[in-house]
């Protein structure tokens, strides 16, 4: 499904990535874990294509064909998925308008047919309720005033609705208590499939005991240092990010 | 910025105005110029009793004392005031009685236009008192209205039949003498609209009108009068286009609007005409003077204006709060790009007890234009418990445009409760980022956040003007044009 390789990314002129490979096949779930600026959120913004992340060696092969050449909305109609650490506020567009307006975007660039309101009205009820999403929430403006955990919850039904191939989740548990925890993981965890993957970016292996991985990943000054199964996420627990310094 | 930079390229591509047109119609123009003479030609073309004439003359020479306005964030060459012509109406014979007595090329513009006014009468309750230049054309659905007592027409055509409801209110609400724009419209004005609605009557449909510019180097000066009787109410609708031309056009209306005790007037306007090429040349220079006084305890009006087009646009349509308990409403969504410059805003003059308003202004500015708002809301010694909210946000596409909020409070009476919120924003790269990494295009992703920022706003005008006027914002900044 992806293939990252030797991959070497600059922002502002300063090297972030400093040659990462990384394989992700249909169905796993990876994390990438690491201390606070090795690199996973630049790794996710490349992935999703937003300007100013400049790559500057390397390829990324997404479903056989050369990511890098794709623009934002192109990698988005073909089922890339990523979730915001900090999701964006959209004064007076309300949730509704504006999965809509993304998923009949990506329908129309799929050269699929569009969803009319109320056919889209009555799937988006159904995604929306197994995340305790209420109608009201739906009516409100896209993020403006929701809790860390509503944020989180609306980038969710984002994904749900939009039923990415592969979905890059940054940071996802950050902020939330741990019913919130719960209730995304389980989100997660109901789009699991032998076509779909994930790549969970994340500090802490808490979320990790509710989406349990294939893969694990640790991240440090732009580079992996180390790859593992799910255990290694309980090593770190108990050793920390130390050991990977410089 | 990519995006930024793109959208405003966009922005000036849309403006290659998609209305440029003229019709070649005969027409019948006053001399050249502007003096005593013209004004007494405009009264004697419209056949206007001796009264009317006095009303015109005293302010014509009031006119001749004044001086410019000079303090709106507005700069132009100075007009020459005797370099155009005051008064033009297409060559009729005497008033159509029906749509095939219309001649055909005004019907085409129209059609151009995309007012199929032949289709009107089939549409469902849109009245269209469409206004070619200085004279009326056609009214539609006069009859449907008449039974319901309404009083929709020509204003010239209310001078000769209702001469006692006109003399009684005309300039009530904006005085011959009230600014330099309203005194010259005073002593010119050769048509407009007129809208009585009697006690107890709710209108029975949206009263509409469309303005178009159309012969060259004429000022277009009309004057629009609605009364609602005590208990009534009506929604009027004004649209406006006009064809492309190199010479500025000054537009100086005059709107007043009376509501009686417990009357509602809704006046809804979108706006668009030609604003001038990218440098600016050409386009309407619009001095508006719009008023409306809640006479009537419990009266309620409300201004709702999509201000899109104009090379100048300088206005501040009003409440007069004089009744208790009445309300006042405005708002707005101003879009300039390129060269446009608009000030604009409004008053709300509280002077009845627990009268109460509210404001909300949108303006956009893109590539060079300059956006203001100036609004003043005051409260006299006798407003007991008067209200006002006002919300002030504006929205910056690229870093060329400016943004100016000007808000005057003037409160002199202790228990007023006066609140003023105002931002300002850019889309920001973030925002068009995470559209996009959802599927959504750039262009798309900035009418979808303009659209929301403008929402407040696009709610309040009535359903058949939402939708063009969504598409408008849409048009005006997206570049999705035709």
């Amino acid at each position: 499904m992806l293939e990252i390789e030797n991959l070497h990314a600059s922002v502002g002129g300063k090297e972030i990535l400093k040659g990462i490979s990384l394989t992700v096949k249909a169905g796993e779930v990876h994390a990438v874990m690491g201390p606070n600026g090795s690199g996973k959120s630049t790794l996710s913004y490349v992935l999703a294509g937003r300007a100013g992340y400049e790559v500057t060696q390397g390829s990324i092969r997404y479903q056989g064909k050369d990511l890098l050449s794709m623009n934002v909305e192109e990698r988005a109609s073909a089922g890339i998925f990523l979730g915001f650490q900090y999701p964006i506020e959209i004064p007076g567009v309300t949730s509704v308008t504006f999965l809509k307006a993304a998923l009949n975007a990506q329908h129309k660039a799929r050269g699929e047919e569009e969803l009319d309101a109320v056919r889209f009205l009555k799937l988006v009820r159904e995604k929306a309720r197994p995340l305790n999403i209420s109608d009201d929430m739906l009516k409100r403006a896209l993020n403006v005033g929701f809790s860390g955990g509503e944020k989180k919850r609306a980038e969710i039904l984002q994904m749900s609705l939009l039923e990415p191939s592969l979905a890059v989740l940054d940071e996802t548990d950050s902020g939330l208590d741990i019913d919130a925890l719960k209730v995304v993981a389980e989100g997660v965890n109901a789009l699991r499939s032998p076509e779909r993957a994930f790549i969970l970016i994340t500090h802490y292996q808490r979320l990790l005991d509710y989406i349990v991985p294939d893969r694990v990943h640790v991240l440090s000054q732009g580079r992996i240092m180390r790859s593992g199964g799910k255990e290694l996420a309980l090593e770190l627990e108990q050793t920390g990010y130390a050991g990977f310094a410089a | 910025m990519a995006a930024i930079r793109e959208t405003i390229q966009k922005v000036g591509e849309v403006e290659k105005y998609k209305y440029g047109f003229e019709t070649e119609i005969e027409s019948e123009k006053a001399p050249l110029g502007l003096d005593e003479e013209t004004v007494r030609f405009i009264s004697a073309k419209k056949n206007e009793p001796q009264w009317l004439l006095e009303w015109r003359l005293e302010a014509y020479r009031r006119w001749l004392t004044m001086e410019e306005p000079k303090w709106a964030k507005v700069s132009y060459p100075p007009i020459d005031f005797q370099d155009a012509y005051y008064y033009s109406a297409p060559k009729q014979k005497a008033g159509p009685k029906s749509l095939d007595e219309v001649d055909p090329k005004l019907l085409e513009t129209y059609k151009k236009l995309g007012i199929p006014l032949a289709e009107q009468e089939m549409l469902a309750g849109v009245a269209v008192d469409a206004v070619f230049d200085s004279v009326s054309v056609v009214t539609t659905f006069k009859e449907k209205l008449k039974e319901a007592g309404v009083i929709f027409c020509p204003l010239s055509e209310a001078v000769r039949d209702y001469p006692e409801l006109v003399r009684k209110y005309l300039g009530t609400v904006v005085p011959t003498s009230d600014n330099y724009y309203a005194t010259l419209n005073s002593a010119v004005f050769s048509e407009g609209s007129f809208v009585f609605i009697p006690e107890g009557v709710r209108c029975p449909m949206e009263l509409s009108t469309y303005f178009r510019i159309n012969e060259k180097q004429t000022g277009q000066f009309e004057r629009t009068l609605i009364i609602a009787e005590k208990g009534s109410y009506v929604s009027y609708l004004e649209g406006c286009t006009a064809p492309q031309r190199d010479e500025n056009q000054l537009h100086a209306a005059v709107v007043e609007l009376v509501a009686m005790e417990d009357a509602e007037i809704k006046y809804s306007t979108v706006q668009n005409w030609y604003p001038g090429d990218e440098e600016g040349r050409g386009g309407i220079y619009n001095f508006v003077t719009k008023r409306g006084d809640c006479r009537g305890d419990r009266s309620k009006i409300s201004w709702t204006q999509v201000e899109t087009g104009s090379a100048i646009t300088w206005k501040y349509p009003s409440c007069i709060l004089r009744g208790n308990d009445t309300r006042g409403e405005f708002y707005s969504i101003a879009i300039s790009n390129n060269r446009q410059q608009v000030d604009s805003g409004t008053k709300m003059i509280h002077l009845g007890k627990n009268s109460s308003s509210r404001i909300i202004s949108k303006g956009i500015s893109a590539g060079r234009s300059s956006n203001a708002y100036r609004g003043l809301v005051s409260v006299h010694r006798k407003a007991e418990g008067a209200r006002n909210h006002t919300q002030c946000d504006s929205l910056l596409i690229g870093s060329r445009c400016a943004a100016h909020t000007v808000p005057y409070i003037e409160s002199k009476n202790p228990t007023a409760i006066l609140e003023h919120e105002a931002t300002t924003s850019k889309i920001s790269e973030e925002q068009l980022f995470y559209c996009r990494s959802r599927g959504i295009g750039e262009e798309e992703a900035v009418a979808l956040i303009v659209n929301g920022f403008c929402r407040d706003v696009l709610q309040q005008l009535p359903m058949e003007f939402a939708v063009e006027a969504q598409k408008l914002v849409g048009v005006s900044l997206e570049g999705s044009v035709g």
